[in-house]
């Protein structure tokens, strides 16, 4: 048996939890080595991210943002493009989208502004992505070394852009005025009280329609099939008559603009303005969402929620705690990707193994 | 007199998989011995054991006499065992010279190791006439010459035991030939051979011994002299083989397709296909006949739509086909939508998706015929429709869920040609229908290709193999370097002629 033969069971619940647990273990020795008690500050990590009801309210704010990056990703690697630049596809979103409401936010009725801001921010992000995606379709240029180039391009560009254009005058924030209501997203706490003063807001829905969407589009749809043959097997798909370069244009398109959607939740739904490096890695974030998530839809889900869990409660764990700094959190990050990513079948061998012992 | 190789009891099994169950036999020092089975039957698992790659479960190897443990291949060179890969293993821009001082380089100066091994591989080649020169390069050679690279090789590391595996895949009856000159030499100087081989005219015509394997065990061990191709046939699947497949009588309908001075460069200008011109009727299978390598390939690419020529014209049904693009993506739906079926020669780089299951890859290239409202597919018509084609072609497990790359070699060509079968085309492209396909599955595999062809369908067949081309053919087109150098009617078919046509010499 290898690891292609193996149970969906084991490859897509059992491993993930595995090497999920593995990361949480060197986790607990790390704040064990700060001089924090792990087991006590795990309990305060669960308790503030996932227990408390603000604080599941912040876990699934985070999460809905993450939904949107770890999608981005998900889609291209379906067709086997390995899009790093979730993170640069979000930034230039947030431009595309902030451009959409100084232009409008005082004319327009909230239930116009927002679709025309979500519009402006997949517009931005698919362009962005569309550079990336023609040079590998057209003229075989490394799709992951363009698109960490695009993330610094873009990382400048904002600079440039809010600095000179965006900041009010007579300001000093590197942030761009703030929008009017009419731009903010409708929060979940006006309908959930005990959700508190929490900026969870109607993006989680759009993130869970986005998922049954990219679900029912990617496993069940000729489109779907086509993207699937050119990620598994370009031969084939060429043999299939799948148009290769347009398929490669296109899921780039989508995966910015799925990017860039990111923008929505975190702007529209939390700061009501651009601020820079507003991003804060989520796009960095997606990529380990997509492959912890093995880019099913459910998987997705799960892990946005994980690293949503871990930003809240490892910033609360970091407020209790003074030994443990707020950067724990990426370590975490940094671990999970390690052995969700890096080391997915680490533990498979000795699963075979296991699984063969009882069917003999 | 001891014999050279002797296995005894020799198990292996890979998971549940038993590629070896007890296997025992020997060969005789200067003995010629073929060693034949299906695909999966556990020669090559045997001889890799042989060579050191494997280790088996259970049993002994002796050489001359002596157990001996054969850990790496390293240890199996020591000992004079020398194997000749069916895929050659040679680094293509490096010299014949240093091809073979490759691993024994022998010192930190090069030089005068340099002069010496040259100096001995000339004197080699004098005495087996193998005719190679030292200083050549490897890819300007032929592939028969590149063989005989390997073979000095071998010799060079003064193997005494030699095993090639399905050697002459790659070789023109005439290149054949001399190969078996070679191996006869080889054997004057008291050298043993394993060959390995599914041809079992080859068999008849060099080996002294052979021994038959089937399903892991050995079937079968026999002086040559006393057996027959149809004895061994039987032995190899376990029943008996029809040779003569029913077909209907040649009667050829319209032209389906008429390719007119189709031509081929490369990017860096080198000719591909020169000059390519003939017409394919309904009702007919067309072979072309050559030695892999000469455009054979290129030329089902472009019939296909899976590349576009750089010259000439071809008519489909009358109509020419839409040559004058930019480039070919998506080409192939358009040839499939106007009736051109396609079973590609190499399956698993374009006919299937290995990680789809069988079902999905029954949808490969019918994606679009198979949608329904919003692009969706309508799963279960797709099941059923999986279903009685797994039936219908008696595709082994039948189960639409299985991962394709699990499926033997044999079983994954049965999926592709019954995917191309359905569509009901009118022109049928077959390229190697039945490369790395066991003896059984082959005798399906053209038994539908016969049906098709009496059914009115169009067929142009490449195949390498001449038993298919002889099988399947009414009529043979035979290619060398680009171009077609011949075309023969069946009732012609003559070995001889073919194999000098496949070498590129005219008939005079």
């Amino acid at each position: 048996m290898t690891t292609n033969d193996m149970p969906r069971w084991a490859t897509s619940i059992v491993l993930p939890l595995l090497n999920l647990l593995s990361a949480l273990l060197v986790a607990a020795l790390v704040i064990y080595l700060l001089g924090e008690d792990p087991v006590e500050s795990m309990q305060i990590l669960i308790n503030s991210a996932i227990v408390n009801p603000e604080g599941l309210s912040y876990t699934l704010f985070y999460a809905s943002t993450f939904v949107f990056t770890g999608l981005a990703v998900s889609i291209a690697m379906q067709a086997g493009l390995f899009n790093i630049g979730a993170e640069g596809q979000m930034y230039i979103g947030g431009l595309g989208l902030t451009w959409a409401m100084i232009a409008f936010d005082a004319s327009l009725p909230w239930f116009v502004l927002i679709p025309v801001g979500m519009v402006g921010a997949a517009l931005f992000g698919a362009l962005w992505a569309f550079i990336p995606g023609y040079l590998q379709a057209k003229r075989g240029s490394h799709i992951v070394v363009t698109t960490i180039m695009f993330n610094f391009i873009a990382a400048q560009l904002m600079n440039f852009i809010i600095v000179k254009y965006l900041i009010p005058q007579g300001e000093q924030n590197t942030a761009s005025r703030v929008f009017s209501d009419a731009a903010a997203l409708p929060p979940l706490n006006a309908w959930f009280p005990a959700l508190g003063d929490t900026p969870l807001n109607i993006s989680f829905f759009l993130a869970i329609i986005a998922l049954v969407i990219y679900g029912v589009f990617v496993s069940r749809s000729s489109w779907g099939y086509k993207l699937r043959a050119t990620g598994m097997n370009k031969h084939a798909a060429h043999y299939a008559g799948v148009k290769i370069s347009a398929m490669i244009i296109a899921t780039m398109l989508i995966s910015g603009a799925l990017a860039g959607l990111g923008a929505v939740n975190s702007i529209m739904g939390s700061t009501h303005y651009l601020s820079l490096n507003f991003t804060a890695g989520a796009g960095f974030v997606g990529i380990a969402i997509a492959l912890m998530g093995r880019q099913h839809p459910v998987g997705i889900f799960l892990s946005a929620v994980l690293f949503g869990a871990l930003i809240q409660g490892g910033f609360d764990l970091s407020l209790e705690k003074p030994n443990i700094p707020v950067e724990t959190f990426i370590f975490i990050q940094g671990l999970i990707i390690l052995f969700c990513g890096a080391m997915e079948y680490l533990y498979a061998p000795a699963l075979i193994k296991l699984i063969k012992g009882k069917k003999a | 007199m001891q014999p050279a190789v002797e296995f005894r009891g020799i198990s292996k099994h890979f998971g549940a998989v038993k590629a070896n169950t007890d296997v025992s036999f020997s060969i005789a020092k200067g003995a010629i011995h073929g060693l034949v089975g299906e695909n999966g039957a556990g020669k090559s698992t045997l001889m890799s054991i042989l060579y050191g790659y494997y280790k088996a479960d259970g049993g002994e190897i002796l050489l001359d006499g002596q157990p001996r443990q054969i850990r790496t291949s390293q240890e199996a060179i020591r000992l004079g065992i020398g194997m000749v890969h069916q895929h050659f293993m040679l680094v293509e821009n490096m010299t014949v010279l240093d091809n073979v001082m490759l691993g024994t380089e022998g010192g930190f100066r090069l030089a005068a190791h340099r002069q010496e091994t040259e100096k001995k591989l000339r004197e080699i080649c004098a005495r087996y006439r193998l005719d190679v020169d030292p200083l050549a390069t490897i890819h300007d050679l032929s592939v028969g010459a590149q063989q005989r690279v390997e073979i000095l090789k071998q010799i060079y590391r003064s193997a005494n035991i030699l095993i090639l595996d399905e050697p002459t895949a790659v070789l023109t009856a005439q290149e054949t030939e001399s190969l078996f000159e070679i191996l006869r030499l080889f054997k004057e100087q008291g050298k043993t051979i394993i060959l390995i081989t599914h041809k079992l005219q080859e068999i008849k015509d060099i080996t002294d011994t052979v021994t038959v394997m089937r399903a892991g065990r050995v079937v079968g061990a026999v002086q040559t002299a006393d057996t027959s191709k149809e004895e061994l046939a039987n032995m190899m699947v376990g029943r008996p083989i029809e040779n003569n497949l029913p077909r209907g009588a040649y009667n050829p309908g319209k032209p389906v397709l008429e390719v007119r001075d189709l031509q081929l460069k490369d990017s860096s200008g080198v000719p591909l296909l020169e000059d390519i011109g003939f017409t394919l009727r309904a009702g007919e299978i067309v072979a072309i006949a050559g030695v892999s390598g000469n455009g054979q390939s290129e030329l089902m690419e472009i019939l296909s739509g899976m590349r576009l020529p750089t010259g000439g014209e071809a008519d489909f049904e009358g109509k020419p086909l839409p040559f004058k693009r930019h480039d070919a993506d998506g080409l192939p739906l358009e040839f499939r939508h106007l009736g051109i079926a396609h079973v590609p020669e190499d399956r698993l780089r374009d006919g299937v998706v290995k990680n789809f299951s069988v079902m999905q890859n029954t949808v490969l290239g019918y994606q679009d015929h198979l949608k329904g409202a919003f692009g969706l597919f309508d799963f279960k018509h797709i099941a059923a429709r999986c279903e009685s084609l797994l039936k219908e072609f008696d595709v082994r497990p039948p189960n639409p869920d299985l991962r394709i790359g699990l499926l033997s070699g044999g079983n994954q060509q049965k999926v592709v040609i019954a995917r191309e079968v359905l569509a009901k085309p009118k022109l049928m492209l077959v390229g190697q229908p039945t490369r790395g396909v066991d003896i059984g599955t082959i005798e399906a595999i053209h038994t539908q290709l016969l049906a098709l062809r009496d059914a009115g369908v169009a067929i142009l067949l490449v195949s390498v193999e001449l038993e298919e081309v002889r099988a399947l053919a009414d009529r043979i087109l035979v290619m060398c370097g680009g171009r077609i150098t011949g075309e023969l009617k069946i009732e012609e078919f003559d070995t001889t002629r073919i194999g000098l046509l496949m070498g590129g010499m005219h008939k005079s």
